[in-house]
């Protein structure tokens, strides 16, 4: 219970900073007061915040958990891939994005894509998706708490009142603090969840008595030995995965945050830093999850180990709903949390647990975010603003944040999957799709509002259809062969794998990014373009961003 | 001077394309040796990607700024086209 007491104290840091934010804009009825700070942030918080809002609870949990199961693969499926794609496109895009936010007034990306492609109804469309493939990342902010609280609690805090807390707690202080609260507390969030890492696994590591006993005897045995090598995984599918990053800069939270940078100069150090953020926060949370397998004194892992002994051996033999059973025994979401309870001294694992809670509550910018696309987006295209006034706007944006964030702890309460399970497979890939509408406004004149519409009506079909697939056929055992589904003339094109789906060997991400871009493209050759001044605003040497 | 930043951004374009093949490390996908005695060597190997990641972003901030969009904003907050805050 200890533990959890620190973890409360920091949640009541956290509404402090975010009401403190509320009396530093002294109750702004300014629509770009509330969701983009007034675009003033400087470069210690853009950096901090912009990093943090793209780490979730997948950041410690996910990753932790998914090298418990599948080995050191997960450092290069989604750490070094992220270090490459996302500061390039922030580098690429971002800046880009910024400059023509600052000239003329962009608050949201659908906002953009109006103007540049002359689309009413069609930014709707692209709003809807967005926003549909934003909610399961909410969703996981509030899960990560649930099962944070509950395991350091020691199960005192039940997980349904764990995920309640984080729900109200996130809740208020983008209610009151808007951007700018948000950025503060994802600032003083990203701090503690860097230095989390290197403390952790100092403390795991002298309480296990040193990690080389335990990497030598994982390495030396047939049975674990594949947890340090990466021979259960496809070739095809570890490249499939250097799609996923592309997501970030097409999610509207990341964009939204390029637009509060006070100067462009604040994207230098960003780009440059992200990189080794990811490898401060990721590498010790893969390389324990991955040490986890050793360890036997812990009677919640022994069963993790157990149940996926069980599944491994004779999972082909069960019926699919005991395999996802013994699947869900399996997962090491709560691996790390298990770790600490086991291993630090009891102040020690609270102020860790607080360290988890930060990255776990990063869901917040994507609530504001929802709120930001739905006020200028919805209500402002509509007429909302005219008729109403901008404080009635603001005021909208702050209803929107209760409503949304009640809904995603009502789904929260019953999804079944992991948190890095959802996460990868709807919002990630969705969004990765979803980049080269970003990338051809930006720098394709030729493109248009057919090929962006064609692009989102294929986004949002492929991720149903992916979403549909995996909901109606059963998993097969891990280890085991993938079960094909569609062979045509002998060729393997779709199969149901044990972590998701394979499309001719490579995750969906992969045609559902290059299909997107070839929709782009091909429709837009054969659609009309917007006008020749629209057109000039953005790639004319006076207009261009 | 034209051809020497014309060279600069092939050069840098092919350090892009050279990391993201880089990635896919396949000589070390069945290696179980331990670097260190403790960190397996693929782990080790993405370790030392990502901060060559981030040596690439400060090239990348240092050669290819696109230093003419911040000029132009500067240029319109002095003559208040655009707000400064």
């Amino acid at each position: 219970m200890i533990p959890a007491i620190f973890v409360f104290i920091y949640l009541a840091a956290v509404v402090y900073i975010g009401v403190f934010a509320f009396k530093k804009s002294r109750g702004s009825h300014k629509a770009e007061d509330y969701f983009l700070a007034n675009r003033s942030l400087g470069t210690f918080v853009f950096l901090m915040s912009l990093f943090g809002t793209n780490m979730t609870a997948v950041a410690i949990l996910g990753s932790s958990g998914h090298a418990f199961t599948n080995g050191i693969v997960t450092y290069g499926l989604m750490a070094s891939s992220s270090g490459l794609v996302i500061p390039l496109t922030i580098f690429l895009i971002g800046t880009r994005v910024w400059a023509l936010g600052k000239k003329y007034g962009f608050i949201t990306p659908v906002q953009m894509f109006r103007d540049r492609w002359e689309c009413g109804h069609i930014g709707t469309a692209i709003f809807a998706v967005q926003a549909v493939l934003l909610v399961p990342y909410i969703i996981i902010g509030i899960m990560g708490g649930g099962t944070t609280l509950s395991a350091i609690s020691g199960g005192f805090v039940p997980y349904w009142l764990g995920g309640a807390v984080v729900a109200v707690v996130v809740m208020s202080y983008v209610f009151f603090g808007g951007m700018r609260g948000t950025a503060w507390v994802n600032t003083f969030q990203t701090v503690l969840f860097l230095v989390f890492g290197v403390i952790a696994l100092g403390v795991i590591g002298s309480g296990m008595g040193g990690f080389r006993a335990s990497a030598e005897a994982l390495a030396n045995s047939d049975a674990t030995k594949w947890l340090v090598t990466r021979e259960r995984f496809s070739p095809y599918q570890f490249f499939s995965y250097t799609f996923i990053p592309l997501s970030a800069i097409a999610f509207p939270h990341i964009l939204i945050f390029c637009l509060t940078a006070k100067k462009m100069v604040q994207f230098k150090k960003t780009v440059i830093f992200y990189p080794l953020c990811i490898l401060l926060i990721w590498l010790p949370c893969v390389f324990l999850g991955v040490m986890a397998n050793r360890v036997s004194d812990v009677p919640a892992i022994r069963a993790k180990q157990e149940a996926r002994r069980v599944l491994a051996t004779q999972g082909k033999a069960m019926e699919p709903a005991q395999r996802d059973e013994l699947r869900d025994k399996a997962a090491g979401d709560d691996v790390i949390l298990l770790l600490l309870e086991r291993y630090a001294p009891l102040w020690l694992a609270g102020i860790l647990g607080a360290g988890i809670m930060a990255a776990v509550m990063a869901s917040d910018s994507q609530i504001l975010a929802l709120s930001t696309m739905f006020t200028e987006d919805v209500f402002a295209f509509y007429g909302g603003k005219r008729r109403f006034g901008e404080a009635v706007q603001v005021q909208t944006g702050r209803a929107f944040v209760v409503v949304l964030t009640l809904l995603a702890y009502l789904v929260a309460l019953r999804a079944p999957e992991t948190i890095f399970e959802i996460a990868i497979q709807y919002a990630f890939s969705g969004f990765a799709a979803m980049s080269p509408l970003m990338i051809a406004a930006i720098f394709w004149r030729g493109s248009t509002k057919w090929g962006a519409l064609a692009s989102t009506v294929w986004v949002a079909c492929a991720v149903a259809a992916v979403a549909y697939f995996q909901q109606t056929v059963s998993a097969p055992a891990p280890g085991g062969p993938p079960l094909v589904f569609w062979s045509p003339g002998g060729t393997d094109i779709l199969a149901r794998t044990p972590g998701g789906t394979s499309v001719y060997g490579f995750t969906p991400v992969v045609p559902m990014v290059l299909i997107s871009a070839l929709l782009m493209i091909v429709v837009s050759l054969l659609t009309s373009k917007p006008r020749r001044e629209t057109i000039e605003k953005y790639f004319s040497k006076a207009g261009a961003a | 001077m034209l051809i020497m930043s014309g060279m600069k951004r092939w050069a840098l374009v092919l350090a892009v394309v050279a990391l993201y093949i880089l990635h896919q490390d396949i000589w070390n996908w069945t290696d179980r040796r331990l670097v260190f005695g403790v960190l397996p060597v693929g782990l080790f190997y993405h370790g030392c990607f990502s901060a060559a990641a981030s040596l690439l972003m400060w090239a990348l901030v240092k050669f290819a700024w696109p230093s003419e969009l911040e000029r132009e904003i500067e240029e319109r907050e002095a003559t208040g086209e655009v707000k400064t805050n």
